[in-house]
């Protein structure tokens, strides 16, 4: 089995818990404005790699890994499931953490035959780091060219598969830093009792100079860098939602 | 010897009361510290005055373009000046090079030359008797090794094919044990001297002289120690009573290595553990508090930060800075597998958050996976902060080296007074390699330097020839420079002896004799150029070749990718044989070292364009490094590559130097929802473990914020 990736980075220490092994897969659905990995769009381009290639690199320098393991990012890595699938079947054998950064964009509750694929997967799968882009479905829309329906139902999908699920979100200053969103996306997350992690990231504008070499006009051009301060407010009232949601469960 | 109880009250007996044997002392009395950081407090009140009169005169010796004040005339020695201090009544650890804080010393044993041109760019004249002396009455350093030299030597210099000699200028590298002083107190150091002169042998070969005459040397050394202190109303004969005492004592000794000798690094050893034997005795009996102690510390911390040697701004180039590599190593594991994190540990990495940052003294921790789990995550903690922590790999260095080792200048390890070392510049290998395609003949100059061996005459370099002629030119190039070194060598102990240093030594040292390599990365990524793509000569009109087409792509070193991993391996390990088939001066133990962690911008300026597709004055990559932006696949295949070097052909140090900006270093701001935490500390386990030495100053450290290692 092979998959297209984009690039490997073998010193990863955001994307999951510990040191982690990180390959980036080709191919995305959404086209998101702020994206700072728009090279890897495109499907089907990019080197193939099978799954030997990946676990056998991994285990070459798997004593960095000891407090990590494996995450799988990209692009929108659950495009290439079955390549994702046989990847993590295998380093479950090893005992390897594995883990998936996804959008959830490719969820469709519709397509049974999608959701057996998926129930495969999840079985060897340890974590999974859902980047909720806004809570808003018109502005999630606007901001990447899909409403949330399907993403919002991922999460609840694994809630129900009882994944330990990290929500990550970026705070893009006029797009996604509204008060009432940050809350509601608090109150939605709030009803998932996977949760485990959130993480609120700053915008930042270090991946423009790729949409220069690519030649794709960038359309966020007159908004700035978030701060940390602002990432932090952000999150700040995040967590307001999930406490006023998880009250009201409680109650 | 016989337990002196005035002084070791307390102390557990071992071979060290009947020997000088620093070793044992501590083994038999240090206590290891599994706590955590709590315990430690904050500056004094005298210590934040001291320090913003430190940070007053900083400012005002940048304002001055470097310098604020410079001996001309006055010739440094352990006694040459009177006391001096930055506010009396407040330091709590005393001594300064000259008679005041920020004053530069005059120190022209090792190269006149060196010492007046450190003076006029700095816009003072030396003393015109000074320089009549050292040119006429006395030889220095520097004048005994142009006169040895050959000239070959002498083009090989020129060229740079042999780059950073230390032929002009103090060589360092040397670590006095320091700790001997405060331990047994100068007088029992005097008597061992005595002792080891009386028993010399007897036939006066010329062996046997030259040790007797250093023996005196070393013991007058030690007997104006005494008079150094004694100006600063202390008297050291007796060994330190006490904490405040042994810290004194230690910085005397060390005070006095710095007032004789302007050294390349002059470091300060292993000494937190020591100390920490009297401060936990102290604690005991209530002599001192935990405030007390930490402040001594600050302090005698705050006057290694106040080392200062005169220089000339093209040594600063080469080093990238003004480093004094005033390295302390801290931590590690002992034989019997007791880790040797103590309180002190905690002390000395505590005082970069009560003074500061500062990359002086160059903090060295020796990890181990097994350190205390509280001590790793206060190191973490401390590299994030300031980004002023070095880490080596203890669980290596151990094996070869003991439990009573120390680094010298940034990864050079020693057994403490048991072994010194000839420190040795660099052979450019990228250079050679282009030699060994050009004949001997230097692409920039167009002279002959080496061997008029045959050029490469094709237009596409075939991979078997280049290594044949490379190999051919390697072994010319190992010679020139062993003998180089010789020479060196040789001249610095008789002309510019480090006595000090060696009185705090045994009498029987070990001697490595430390070769270095540059251009490793460029040199693999030719190979592998040539052997995996197609590599295309470009001559000039003199048939020279000057530069070089690469078609197609090659695996590159930094990648985890063995192709061309295995060829900077053998590189390595083939230089380090041509290196061994040498002489090498006083019996020393040839070794190596990849680790140019600053001069590889200075050796890429004299050397041409390269088959890697480098082009002419471009910048080598530091150490083992790969090229830059030549790594494609992270932090972890690159260390791997280089951990593939081999270790044991290149004991004096292997590193890769790798910045991180802070946000890609693990989070310490995610918030974990609900009551379940996750540990997101990053780990440090297996940074160093794979890379042999692998020094990585500046792993933790910020892009925003300036660190001179």
């Amino acid at each position: 089995m092979t998959g297209y990736i984009h690039s490997q980075e073998s010193f990863g220490t955001v994307d999951g818990p510990g040191i982690r092994y990180v390959i980036f897969m080709q191919g995305c659905p959404l086209r998101c404005l702020y994206c700072h990995n728009p090279d890897t769009w495109q499907t089907r381009i990019g080197s193939e790699v099978t799954v030997e290639d990946i676990i056998r690199d991994y285990k070459k320098n798997k004593m960095f890994y000891s407090k990590g393991g494996i995450t799988v990012s990209g692009g929108e890595p659950l495009l290439q499931i079955d390549f994702l699938t046989e990847l993590f079947r295998t380093a479950s054998d090893e005992g390897i953490h594995t883990c998936i950064d996804t959008s959830g964009a490719t969820y469709n509750e519709l397509d049974n035959e999608y959701l057996q694929k998926l129930d495969v997967l999840m079985k060897y799968t340890n974590l999974v780091m859902l980047d909720i882009k806004h809570i808003n479905p018109a502005k999630h829309k606007e901001l990447t060219g899909k409403d949330n329906n399907n993403i919002l139902s991922f999460a609840k999908y694994l809630e129900r598969k009882k994944i330990p699920l990290w929500v990550r979100h970026v705070v893009i200053p006029g797009y996604t830093d509204d008060r009432q969103d940050l809350f509601d996306l608090g109150k939605f997350i709030g009803t998932l009792h996977n949760l485990k992690a959130l993480d609120v990231i700053p915008y930042h504008t270090l991946g423009i100079h790729k949409y220069t070499e690519l030649g794709i006009p960038y359309r966020l051009n007159e908004v700035n860098s978030a701060t940390k301060e602002q990432a932090q407010n952000a999150k700040q009232i995040i967590l307001d939602g999930i406490r006023s949601s998880r009250q009201i469960n409680v109650d | 010897m016989n337990y002196l109880h005035e002084f070791w009250d307390g102390f557990e007996s071992g071979t060290w009361v009947n020997e000088i044997n620093v070793r044992s002392f501590i083994k038999h009395n240090y206590t290891p510290y599994d706590g955590d950081e709590s315990f430690l407090v904050g500056p004094t009140e005298r210590t934040l005055d001291l320090w913003n009169q430190v940070l007053e005169l900083s400012k005002k010796e940048i304002e001055a373009g470097g310098v604020l004040d410079m001996d001309t005339k006055v010739i440094s020695t352990i006694t040459s000046h009177g006391p001096g201090y930055l506010d009396k009544e407040k330091e709590q650890i005393v001594g300064f090079q000259t008679d005041k804080p920020f004053k530069r010393a005059l120190m022209p044993y090792g190269g006149i030359r060196m010492a007046e041109k450190a003076c006029r760019d700095h816009g003072y004249e030396l003393d015109p008797s000074v320089k009549e002396f050292f040119t006429i009455h006395r030889k220095t350093h520097n004048a005994g090794v142009f006169d040895a030299y050959t000239n070959e030597m002498r083009a090989c210099r020129s060229s740079h094919i042999i780059t950073g000699l230390p032929d002009a200028y103090g060589r360092g590298r040397i670590i006095g044990d320091y700790r001997r002083v405060a331990l047994y107190g100068v007088d029992k150091l005097i008597a061992d001297k005595i002792e080891q002169k009386a028993t010399t042998r007897s036939a006066m070969y010329s062996k046997v002289i030259r040790d007797r005459e250093e023996l005196s040397e070393q013991i007058r050394a030690l007997e104006e120690l005494k008079k150094m202190a004694l100006s600063y109303g202390f008297d050291i004969s007796q060994p330190a009573r006490n904490t405040k005492e042994a810290i004194q004592w230690l910085y005397f000794g060390y005070l006095a290595a710095v007032k004789e000798q302007n050294g390349a690094a002059m470091s300060l050893g292993r000494t937190s553990t020591f100390i920490d034997i009297y401060a936990e005795r102290d604690l005991k009996n209530g002599t001192f508090t935990e405030s007390e102690i930490q402040e001594m510390v600050d302090h005698f911390i705050m006057k290694l930060r106040l080392v200062k040697f005169a220089r000339t701004p093209e040594y600063n180039s080469l080093f990238s800075g003004d480093p004094q590599w005033v390295t302390e190593s801290i931590g590690g594991v002992a034989i019997d597998g007791r880790h040797m994190v103590t309180k002190m540990s905690y002390r000395y990495l505590h005082t970069l958050e009560n003074l500061g940052a500062a990359p002086e003294p160059n903090l060295t921790v020796l990890w181990s996976i097994r350190l205390p789990e509280n001590f790793k995550r206060f190191c973490a903690k401390i590299s994030i902060e300031t980004s002023s922590v070095q880490y080596e790999n203890d669980d290596l260095m151990r094996f070869t080296h003991g439990d009573d080792y120390a680094i010298a200048c940034c990864v050079s390890s020693m057994r403490i007074g048991k072994e010194m070392q000839f420190f040795g510049a660099r052979a450019n290998l990228a250079k050679c390699l282009l030699y060994a395609i050009n004949g001997g003949v230097d692409e920039i100059s167009g002279q002959q330097i080496g061997p008029e061996y045959r050029p490469i005459t094709s237009e596409y370099l075939d991979y078997d020839e280049v290594v044949k002629k490379f190999n051919a030119m390697m072994k010319w190039l190992a010679n020139v420079y062993v003998n180089t070194l010789n020479i060196i060598h040789y001249m610095h102990d008789k002309y510019c002896y480090e006595k000090i240093q060696m009185a705090l030594h045994d009498k029987q040292v070990t001697r490595w004799f430390a070769t270095g390599i540059a251009g490793l990365s460029v040199v693999a990524d030719s190979l592998s150029a040539i052997k995996y793509a197609k590599v295309k000569v470009i001559r000039n009109d003199k048939g020279l070749a000057v530069d070089y087409e690469v078609e197609g792509d090659f695996p590159k070193y930094g990648n985890d990718d063995d192709r061309v991993d295995e060829i900077a391996h053998d590189i390595v390990h083939v230089f380090m044989g041509h290196i061994k088939k040498n002489h090498t001066y006083r019996d020393s133990i040839p070794t190596t070292s990849i680790l140019t962690i600053t001069s590889n911008v200075v050796y890429g300026k004299y050397t041409g364009s390269t088959p890697d597709g480098r082009k002419q004055g471009e910048a080598f990559a530091p150490g083992a490094n790969p090229m830059h932006r030549r790594d494609t696949h992270g932090a972890i295949a690159s260390l791997s590559s280089v951990s593939k070097l081999p270790f044991k052909d290149a004991q004096d140090g292997i590193s890769n130097t790798f910045s991180i900006i802070p946000g890609a270093l693990g989070k310490d701001d995610r918030i974990f929802a609900g009551d379940i935490e996750i540990d997101a500390d990053f780990e440090l386990d297996g940074c160093c473990c794979g890379a042999g030495a692998c020094s990585a100053p500046t792993l933790f450290e910020g892009l925003d914020t300036q660190e001179d290692n």
